[in-house]
């Protein structure tokens, strides 16, 4: 399973070069990949079904307890085989949707990038294997929806997408971290065994929050759904493959995870069954102010995704139904909403519209991808003899046992709109007359779109080939074994009648389409994204005003903000230390005095002078007191390296700065300055003396002393310590003085080059 | 003395300062040289005066008490040096920007130098071409 997992990150990284070797063929050989990941995840399904979950991991960091360790039950294995059997379809779909693009090598490897870290995602046990998998579709996630780059709106769609999606990773994170500190483990499938821990624990809520958090925006939950009709700016196979099928469904695994764990408490069922049905009527509501193909697919998607967390909430609070709904319509789901994604790109790219108010007669053009359209469209109306059908009937049992009656109510509403929406899909194939030299589009267009709507078909006519699967993933939803007969026919019951009065209403609201098209898409609606609009644009402010303070292109200013912060610091740690001390006054020298006052003096006559000549001398003057309190303090060394560097210093400053002119009228300090200037040089006064009134430990000097001729072989200590026990220390002192000197030399030699005609 | 240390270290940090402040570069140049004096005396006064003996090991292995602390002697030597380095480019920088920009005022430099009021990172990168444009020849 790791090497599963390995193998598709390293073909994904070889993706360009196959593209460059193969060209227009290359999606054929890239599919390969993902075709023979399905057929390994397929050669797993005999164990997963006779109820073993496979375990299997490596070292990654064992120190902080990171393995890459991976875990196989129904659950992963359904996401899998949806991942990797979509993707291959996807590849080569892409190969035809993309044909000639310049960047499709680098398509090919992003994509297959994402459908790696996909797979890691869903195999994942180990906690922070799974969170930086997460983090990895986000990001290839991004990169695909900005895959038009030139596009401004495809930028900011992509931004918006990896800001909603990774902040909300933040929060997953700190979710996932509580959980294991909680739980006592990294593993995932070692916190699954502890849900009375978990859900008894103080932090119980607050974990809970922040993953649902982390869930809710990845899988574009209320109030966090804008971003997904918004990224559809992705090229089509992006958008049937991430944004339908797989990616928007990681928050959902995860939660169908974690439910076992954290779920069976009032909270958990309550709040997801209330976004869940929140996001089903969003989806539902704002399909119909859409006329863009793709867009209405989109808030099927999220209409879809809202039904998935609503059965999810409704588990702990059914026998069986929630989970084995949950089971049925998320395969359902993703086989008729990659295809119908297919089929729009494939009539976007042969009639050069997405736009359904603009399609008509596709059927006679079109024959292949209008069956495959009319199949998926039966699945998403829920209509017999598809698999929609059988999964939307499982959730109505499910909502009819666990929810109140004006949930289920309102869920019938929601699902209605996807009769609608079907309606809308199918009808501009098989009305009106096609348009001009309009026909089928390659294999490669098509075969993705009739495989996976025949399936659907497939599994509807005989559930039972399904049904070992979905009992697997029904039971790992549920934490407890699940055996259940999924048929097309119940007999006369309940949610057959919820279907009957879903069609009809489905049917009503298409002959209401045009006028609640006309009536809602009249003005923008404020909703979240405005929120998310408002935050970006406060932001943006706020760190152009903060720049404005900080980076003021002021020299002045910076130096003001550089030193009050270190009067701020050294002021704090005085405070917080033993305050404000004076230490024992030592015997003096009256010529010490005299030195040390003849310094202050010079310095302070620096304040006036108004001569380079005049400044030369000050700061020797200051330079050569240094040196002097140095040889009396038996600093040998120090002294003469002192009196070079001054006179080196003075020399220079004589030699070039003689020709620049005057300093000219000094304009007169402002108070600021002052206060800046007298705060600094008091702070160093204060430190200074409480640092003289503590005694000092004479450790290193002593450490020193003693190791400097048996270990360093020199009796000068002070050089020593430079050339041998802060040897790397110099070596990088004499670079920077090298660097700097190669400055002044090119700085000169520029001048002189310019000097001549 | 090292109290009178003490004083004097924060007087010459507080004219350093202020002539960093000056707008004129030479002024903050020199301001700059007087911040490290003032610097150096600090790090040097922390390892304690009132030693007898220099640094040094005697012939025969043993030490002379009580001997001047080395540690701080070893710091200070690298950053008189390093100060050096950094002064003399100094020095040859603002010479070079008096020439071309025919001022010295580190108030005056950027409406030299500044062609638009918010440039752009493709306009920073451009930026030395029209520098260059502008030295006179």
């Amino acid at each position: 399973m790791v090497t599963s997992v390995l193998v598709a990150f390293a073909g994904a990284l070889g993706a360009p070069w196959v593209y460059r070797g193969l060209g227009n063929r290359a999606g054929w050989v890239l599919a390969l990949l993902p075709l023979g990941l399905t057929l390994y995840f397929s050669s797993l399904l005999p164990a997963v079904l006779a109820g073993q979950t496979l375990r299997h991991g490596v070292a990654w960091v064992p120190s902080l307890g990171v393995g890459l360790s991976f875990y196989l039950d129904g659950l992963s294995l359904l996401f899998a085989l949806l991942i990797t059997g979509i993707g291959t379809f996807i590849v080569i779909y892409s190969g035809g949707y993309l044909k000639g693009h310049p960047d499709l090598g680098r398509f090919y490897l992003v994509i297959l990038l994402f459908m790696a870290s996909m797979l890691g995602l869903v195999l994942a046990d180990n906690i922070v294997t799974l969170f930086v998998m997460w983090e990895l579709t986000s990001l290839t996630s991004y990169l695909l929806i900005g895959f038009n780059h030139t596009e401004f709106r495809s930028r900011r769609a992509a931004t918006q997408a990896l800001f909603v999606t990774a902040g909300g990773g933040l929060a997953l994170l700190a979710g996932l971290i509580l959980l294991a500190g909680m739980g006592g483990s990294w593993e995932i499938s070692e916190l699954l065994t502890k849900g009375e821990v978990l859900r008894a624990h103080p932090w119980y809520l607050g974990a809970l929050v922040l993953v649902l958090v982390g869930a809710f925006t990845k899988s574009a939950q209320f109030p966090f759904h804008f971003w997904l009709p918004n990224a559809m700016e992705a090229p089509t196979p992006v958008s049937a493959y991430l944004h339908s099928a797989t990616m928007v469904k990681a928050g959902v695994y995860l939660l169908a995870r974690l439910q076992p764990a954290l779920g069976g408490t009032e909270v958990w069922s309550s709040t997801l069954m209330a976004f869940g049905l929140a996001t089903l009527l969003t989806g539902a509501t704002l399909t119909f102010r859409q006329t863009d193909l793709k867009r209405l697919l989109a808030y099927s998607t999220v209409a879809a995704l809202g039904a998935l967390v609503f059965a999810i909430g409704a588990v702990p609070l059914t026998s069986y139904y929630g989970a084995v709904g949950f089971a049925a319509f998320l395969l359902a789901h993703s086989l008729y909403k990659g295809g119908l994604f297919m089929a729009a790109g494939a009539v976007d790219h042969e009639v050069g519209t997405r736009d359904v108010s603009q399609l008509s007669g596709l059927f006679r053009a079109m024959p292949i991808t209008g069956v495959a359209v009319g199949l998926s469209a039966l699945s998403l109306a829920g209509l017999p003899p598809v698999l929609g059908f059988i999964g939307k009937e499982a959730l109505y049992a499910a909502f009819l046992e666990a929810a109140p009656a004006w949930m289920t109510g309102l869920a019938v509403l929601g699902f209605a709109v996807g009769v609608t929406l079907a309606l809308i899909l199918t009808v501009p194939f098989f009305r009106g007359q096609p348009p001009e030299g309009v026909h089928e589009g390659s294999p490669s267009l098509w075969l993705g779109p009739v495989v996976l709507a025949g399936l659907g078909l497939l599994v509807g006519l005989f559930p039972g080939l399904y049904n070992p699967l979905a009992d697997a993933v029904a039971s790992a939803v549920k934490g407890a074994p699940v055996a259940y007969h999924l048929k097309l026919w119940h007999g006369l019951n309940l949610p057959l009648l919820l279907s009957l009065v879903t069609v009809l209403l489905g049917v009503g609201l298409y002959f209401l389409y045009p006028r609640l098209l006309a009536w809602m898409a009249r003005e923008p609606i404020p909703g979240p994204e405005s929120a998310y609009v408002g935050l970006m644009r406060g932001l943006m402010r706020f760190s152009g005003k903060l720049e404005r303070l900080l980076q003021s292109g002021s020299l002045r200013a910076y130096l003001v903000w550089t030193f009050m912060g270190l009067v701020a610091l050294v002021g704090l740690a005085l405070l917080r230390g033993d305050g404000l001390l004076w230490p024992q006054l030592q015997g003096l020298h009256p010529g010490q005095a005299v030195l040390l006052a003849l310094m202050l003096l010079s310095a302070l006559a620096a304040l006036r002078l108004r001569s380079h000549l005049a400044t030369v001398v000050v700061v020797g003057i200051v330079g050569a007191g240094v040196a002097i309190v140095f040889l009396l303090q038996n600093a040998p060394d120090l002294a003469i390296t002192q009196f070079l560097v001054e006179t080196l210093t003075a020399v220079l400053i004589a030699l070039v700065l003689l020709q620049i002119r005057r300093i000219g009228a000094v304009p007169r300090g402002r108070f600021l300055d002052k206060l800046v200037a007298l705060s600094f040089g008091g702070i160093l006064t204060l430190l200074m003396l409480a640092m003289l009134a503590q005694p000092m430990s004479p450790h290193l000097a002593q450490f020193f002393a003693e190791k400097s001729l048996p270990e360093g072989f020199g009796r000068n200590i002070v050089n020593v310590i430079l050339v041998d026990f802060r040897g790397l220390d110099t070596f990088g002192e004499i670079t920077v003085v090298g660097l700097a000197g190669l400055g002044v030399y090119a700085l000169l030699k520029g001048l002189r080059k310019e000097g001549k005609p | 003395m090292e109290v009178l240390l003490a004083f004097l270290v924060g007087g010459l940090a507080a004219v350093g300062v202020y002539l960093m402040l000056r707008p004129h570069l030479i002024q903050f140049l020199v301001g700059f040289l007087v911040l490290g004096n003032a610097a150096n005396l600090l790090i040097f006064t922390a390892g304690r005066l009132g030693s007898q003996f220099p640094p040094l090991v005697q012939r025969d292995g043993g030490l002379l008490e009580p001997i001047a602390n080395p540690l701080p002697q070893a710091l200070i030597l690298t950053a008189i040096v390093i100060g050096f380095g950094l002064a003399a480019f100094g020095i040859v920088l603002f010479y070079r920007a008096e020439q071309g920009l025919g001022t010295l005022s580190a108030e005056a430099m950027p409406e030299v130098f500044e062609p638009a009021p918010a440039p752009s990172p493709v306009d920073q990168v451009e930026a030395p071409r029209s520098e260059k444009e502008r030295v006179p020849a």
